[in-house]
């Protein structure tokens, strides 16, 4: 890197403010990216990371400030603009078409015409190559979106910008939705975009990933730049501290658990997917009271049937539930949940809230028809109300009001909402998926900290997470699991990351059958249609 | 509370823009009509001419007045068929059908009670209608909680069974013998007649009795409330511990109630059921529905608003030469806006509302989920 003959840095955000009623979402930012870096943008939900993206992507205009490219200043009106201009952003959620191609996915907007009816692709199918080995992922452009595993998909995203010549790359979390093996091939791809003069700015939440990847860490605080970074001068504290504006426990101390008789007791249980396929074949397993099983899983190998299944959202094929010596499997969701289960959702807004009702109404979605929130047939808006001024607090839920819509929560809010919702009654069983899954620093350590109060005071805790971190945080027992097996079960405290890992990866059987979901270079479609989360 | 102020006034922005572009829109038209008429001349105060003779033919006079509510009470319930199935998710397009069988039901009823003593005779009748009604309601609600068939097709399709088969019905087998034109037996006893010198009748007091009823059973019970979940996120309430195949049933069920009320009155007001019985307030009703946005209060208004402007109608075709039919023009231009907001943000300069289960996305979602 040749810094030394300071040209204009490839990005310059000067003094960018932007206000929204009642917030300064960005307060005079300042942000400078030079080419070839890999610049980490770190802060908690809310901080403001994404109004700033929105402005540079053009999706909003800044109320004061300023935004430079190559030392130009530059009124960036629109995306098109935007992507015109070099900018190219990788969202969250991928902007794909699963039914086409590659290279037709990548190819919308920006046709490239043989004649003005027919589109080139033999060209296009050319460039898209060259790219993909440039870059070190060769792909099959014919290869239809939805076959591709999560980590492939994120990669015809990035093959998307860089078709359209972007020379800034915007990645928002991008490694959200990864394995860790997956992440650890995506960054290698980062690196070699730096390598060949492209800018990247690193959207995250997760430090050991920012720590790893990036050369210049700009930490986020409630719209201001609190601080830069550079990775050597650094660790996780000190960054959780300049994220959060204290100190943060990173790993809580889950103490000693006292498990006694087992709650939950699921024998032989086979659970179909959606298309007939078979996702959950013949688990069996306990859960005691006062002790945390984790679910160790490549997402996409049984957990969300296994979840499914217990929580009452889905039929067994075959096998037993029993909750607290009862056999539960034919009981539909309300008679489990009145028999003391509890179930944080793994997704939030399709699950977990009506985003559109207030948090009080959100708060009793699960309990509205018992007493005191109903009288008779009528609901008791005084007892919701003063419930829900109780959880909010309890919770720590930040929020202007209890009648706000959910739906204007952030993320970290929108889950302590729910975890309000469901830990806060008493419980035999309680059913956690990813239940820190897109939170912050603060957010998670609240939330661990609750789930080992809720297990010591007696609950079974059932935690599935496609964090391994996570779960070996957390877990007095670890189940791995693998195609729809439970492949190992391991004690939680002693559990080597390394081999846990492993089995998630194998099953812990020999590798022939190459790695789940993360595909070699050029991967063929995984014919199975694993690795894809429905 | 400046807050609710600006949410409920936010809420009122998109319908009361929507009524003043379908004003000028028709303005255009009627200044057109004045072209083509008799005199053909180019009046541009013809549209003022029309709208207060408009307004003078409701409001005007206690007749107008009450010919105002008597044609708002049907709208009202129709509007409800609808609006209330928006909350629950649901495009009730069923209305017409279910006006019908709810009337057709009503009048056989009528007619076998129209020996007993009024209150006797009407109860009857009225009973009847309603539950006709619900039943053409329930059977889209079943189809769509087991099959998933999707209710803007099954109650399209119904619509037209119903209003061949029970035409049918009257020209043959209930045809009463005795009229020249074929139609059921007098209602007698079970006939709603107007009070006074007025046309307003009994049914109007029970459709404004409705309203209340109804913003009180979404917004007050427990039902209510897992209606409005299903409605709006029906994968949270099924999380939850609802029913929402039950819901779904409930709900059209109701629909179909208020629908079936609705053709009863205006069944019950001519005493009998005519072969042909053209009636628009089952389509009407996806009108007040959407210009209320799904709320009972707002319904009510709306449902007045267009029942004005029936009422007032015919003094404006002898004041100003304008068809009656422009009322109509109106209506579906009021339509055209609510269901693209898009245009009329666009034409006012506002911001986009925030993405949402509104209303008016329930009726312009035109896929169907499986319900599980």
């Amino acid at each position: 890197m040749s810094i030394e003959q300071s040209p204009p840095p490839r990005l310059q955000m000067r003094g960018i403010t932007k206000r929204f009623p009642g917030v300064v979402a960005n307060d005079h930012i300042d942000l400078d990216v030079k080419a070839g870096e890999i610049h980490a943008l770190l802060g908690e939900n809310g901080a403001g990371k994404s109004t700033l993206m929105n402005i540079l992507y053009g999706l909003s205009r800044p109320d004061e400030g300023e935004v430079l490219l190559d030392g130009q200043t530059v009124q960036i009106a629109d995306p098109a603009d935007a992507i015109a201009r070099g900018i190219g952003m990788v969202h969250q959620h991928f902007m794909l078409i699963p039914v086409l191609t590659v290279a037709e996915n990548i190819l919308l907007g920006t046709e490239t015409m043989a004649n003005p009816i027919f589109i080139d692709r033999r060209e296009a199918r050319k460039r898209i190559i060259e790219l993909g080995k440039r870059f070190g992922f060769e792909i099959d452009p014919d290869a239809k979106v939805e076959s591709l595993s999560v980590g492939w998909q994120q990669r015809v995203e990035i093959l998307k910008a860089l078709y359209r010549q972007a020379k800034i790359l915007v990645l928002d979390e991008p490694t959200a939705v990864l394995t860790p093996q997956e992440t650890v091939e995506i960054f290698a791809v980062f690196r070699r975009l730096a390598a060949e003069g492209h800018s990247i700015i690193f959207i995250s939440h997760k430090l050991y990933e920012v720590l790893e990847i990036a050369d210049r860490i700009t930490v986020i605080r409630r719209g201001q730049v609190v601080g830069s970074r550079l990775p050597s001068q650094t660790n996780e504290d000190d960054l959780a501290e300049l994220m959060v504006g204290r100190r943060v426990l990173l790993a809580v101390d889950r103490g000693k658990s006292n498990p006694t008789e087992p709650v939950l007791k699921v024998e032989n249980l086979k659970v179909q997917q959606d298309r007939g396929q078979e996702a959950v074949r013949g688990v069996s397993f306990n859960v005691r009271a006062g002790e945390i099983l984790g679910i160790a899983g490549v997402a996409g190998n049984g957990q969300d049937e296994l979840v499914e299944a217990i929580t009452g959202l889905r039929r067994p094929n075959g096998g037993t539930i029993q909750l607290a010596d009862q056999d539960i499997t034919n009981w539909n969701v309300r008679q489990r949940r009145e028999h003391g289960l509890g179930y944080v959702p793994g997704d939030r807004q399709k699950y977990g809230l009506v985003l559109g009702f207030p948090i009080t109404d959100n708060l009793v979605l699960t309990q509205y028809y018992n007493p005191p929130f109903a009288r008779g047939i009528q609901r008791n808006d005084g007892a919701i109300e003063e419930w829900a001024q109780k959880m909010i607090k309890e919770y720590d839920v930040r929020t202007p009001s209890s009648s706000v819509s959910a739906g204007t929560l952030s993320g970290g809010n929108q889950q302590k909402v729910i975890v309000a919702r469901e830990f806060g009654r008493d419980l035999k069983l309680l059913v956690l998926d990813q239940p820190t899954r897109g939170l912050d620093v603060g957010s998670i350590e609240f939330i661990h900290k609750q789930t080992i109060l809720k297990r010591n005071a007696g609950t079974g805790i059932l935690l599935v997470s496609a964090e391994l971190d996570e779960v070996l945080e957390l877990s007095d027992r670890i189940a791995v699991m693998y195609r729809g097996e439970i492949v190992a079960l391991v004690d939680g405290p002693t559990a080597n990351k390394e081999e846990v890992g492993l089995l998630m990866a194998t099953g812990g059987r020999a590798q022939t059958e190459g790695t789940p979901s993360s595909g070699g270079p050029g991967a063929a479609p995984d014919p199975s249609g694993r690795g894809t989360t429905s | 509370m400046k807050k609710r102020f600006r949410s409920y006034a936010g809420k009122l922005l998109i319908p009361a823009l929507s009524i003043l572009l379908a004003l000028v829109v028709a303005s255009i038209l009627i200044i057109a009509s004045g072209l083509v008429g008799p005199d053909k001349q180019l009046d541009w105060t013809l549209p003022f001419v029309a709208y207060s003779a408009l307004l003078q033919g409701a409001f005007g006079s206690v007749r107008g007045f009450s010919n105002m509510l008597v044609a708002a009470a049907p709208l009202m319930l129709t509007g409800l068929a609808v609006g209330v199935g928006l909350k629950a998710g649901l495009f009730n397009i069923g209305a017409s059908g279910q006006v019908l069988l709810g009337g057709f039901a009503a009048a056989l009823l009528g007619a076998r009670a129209a020996g007993a003593p009024m209150w006797v005779a009407i109860s009857v009748a009225m009973l009847a209608g309603i539950l006709a009604g619900a039943l053409a309601g329930f059977i889209p609600g079943a189809l769509k909680a087991y099959t998933g068939a999707h209710e803007v097709v099954t109650t399209i399709m119904l619509n037209a069974l119903i209003q061949l088969t029970v035409s049918g019905l009257v020209t043959d087998v209930f045809r009463a013998p005795g009229f020249t034109f074929a139609r059921t037996a007098p209602a007698g006893n079970a006939t709603l007649v107007g009070l006074g010198t007025t046309t307003l009748h009994f049914g109007v007091l029970l459709a404004f009795l409705c309203i209340p009823l109804s913003y009180w059973f979404l917004w007050r019970t427990t039902t209510g409330f897992e209606i409005r979940s299903v409605g709006a996120n029906p994968t949270a309430a099924r999380y939850a511990g609802m029913n929402p195949r039950r819901m779904i049933i409930m709900t059209m069920s109701l629909c179909g109630a208020f629908a079936g009320m609705a053709g009863a009155i205006e069944i019950l007001r001519l005493g009998y059921y005519p072969a042909v019985f053209g009636t628009s307030i089952g389509f009407d009703g996806i009108t007040v529905a959407l210009l209320g946005q799904g709320n009972p209060i707002g319904i009510m208004l709306s449902a007045l608003l267009l029942g004005a402007m029936r009422a007032g109608a015919p003094l404006m075709q002898i004041k100003a030469g304008v068809p009656v039919e422009i009322i109509d023009v109106i209506q579906g231009v009021i339509l055209i806006f609510l269901s693209a907001e898009v245009i009329v943000r666009k034409i006012f300069r506002l911001k986009a509302a925030a993405p949402g289960t509104g209303e008016i996305q329930t009726f312009t979602r035109t896929y169907g989920e499986k319900v599980t």
